[in-house]
């Protein structure tokens, strides 16, 4: 079982030891070459609330967080300005959910690569904090949860 | 299923009475999932054909998948689950039919065709499945077939660029080229296999006897 367990360690300035996200089980989907786009997808469980803000990776020139919905049948994809992580709840970056949207890729993602992923976050008192992930790439036809979950 | 010439009279007597009986039992199971999981959209008035560009360019229609059971899917490369979750079901459906899987071709339309260019389509599909085929055309023909087959689609800002709301169903046709059964995006592998099995079934297509 590939699994990445990192926390919120490098906190600017005096923040609280509690402002601590986890980070498990992140993934991209792996593309073609002729492909620009791909999606990160992890569970996030946050110590005290948090909101995810903002993401960033050497891979992509544009990083937006999205969220995805079948509504009457029709997949709908829209960018939204964060995610809240309420106090020791995990939430699913998944497919079918929400997920990290890799834009303007600078090359193909093999199965296997390593994507360096940082994601900030906002605490309540309004301070940020990053975290360093490491997310490896999974084959295109890697989707359904039932599979992601039995490796 | 042939008739033969020297089938007797009781023999045809037999499977038109087999014939008038599944006639009946699918008037009986109207509005319900039946035999299918998937929705019975047999004689349904849409989704007739298509003329769109395979990668190389060449305009392929439904005439030419004659004796394939042509299972089709309309979205984007850029969709982050939908798409990729029917295109792997579709392989794995594929490979559970085992030597029957090659009577089956997956048909990938973009609704994207403004950034899903004919090479990026091949490289897309042929990443699930090397015998999965993906069609593209210019934005009114992709509109128009879209229309044909009741397809909703638009293209909505977002974020730095643009995303393609669209729905989610897969369209299934016998080996004779006629609509048969639409797949939502719920159904399991298992249940699209099973769909595909009772379609290629001889007394399952029982319309073949009278065209």
């Amino acid at each position: 079982m590939t699994r990445f367990v990192l926390a919120a360690a490098l906190l600017i300035g005096a923040t609280s030891a509690l402002a601590q996200v986890t980070v498990k089980d992140p993934w991209v989907r792996a593309t073609v070459p002729a492909q620009h786009a791909t999606a990160a997808f992890m569970q996030l469980t946050a110590a005290e609330p948090m909101r995810l803000v903002a993401a960033q990776s050497s891979v992509a020139g544009t990083v937006e967080i999205h969220e995805m919905a079948m509504v009457d049948g029709v997949m709908k994809m829209r960018a939204i300005s964060g995610l809240d992580l309420p106090a020791g709840k995990t939430v699913m970056l998944d497919p079918g959910g929400y997920h990290v949207m890799l834009l303007d890729l600078k090359g193909q993602i093999h199965v296997g690569d390593v994507v360096p992923i940082t994601l900030e976050f906002e605490g309540r008192d309004k301070r940020h904090t990053t975290i360093d992930l490491k997310a490896p790439a999974r084959a295109l036809a890697e989707s359904s949860p039932v599979k992601m979950q039995m490796k | 299923m042939r008739m033969s010439g020297t089938r007797s009279l009781a023999t045809l007597a037999r499977l038109l009475l087999l014939a008038g009986l599944l006639v009946l039992a699918a008037c009986g199971q109207k509005g319900s999932t039946g035999k299918f999981f998937g929705s019975d959209v047999t004689g349904s008035e849409f989704g007739k054909d298509f003329h769109l560009l395979d990668p190389d360019g060449h305009e392929r229609s439904l005439a030419d998948f004659r004796g394939k059971y042509v299972v089709m899917f309309f979205g984007y490369t850029q969709c982050p689950d939908a798409c990729p979750t029917a295109l792997a079901r579709a392989a794995d459906v594929r490979k559970h039919l085992g030597p029957d899987g090659k009577k089956v071709q997956v048909i990938f339309v973009t609704v994207d065709p403004e950034r899903d260019t004919g090479p990026l389509m091949q490289e897309y599909t042929h990443a699930f499945d090397p015998s999965f085929l993906g069609l593209r055309s210019d934005l009114a023909a992709t509109r128009k077939v879209a229309d044909d087959f009741r397809v909703f689609y638009q293209k909505v800002a977002t974020g730095s660029s643009y995303t393609m709301d669209h729905s989610a169903l897969t369209y299934v046709f016998d080996a004779q080229g006629r609509l048969r059964l639409i797949w939502r995006p719920d159904q399991t592998a298992d249940q699209c296999v099973s769909d595909l099995r009772a379609l290629m079934k001889p007394n399952h297509s029982f319309w073949r006897w009278f065209s």
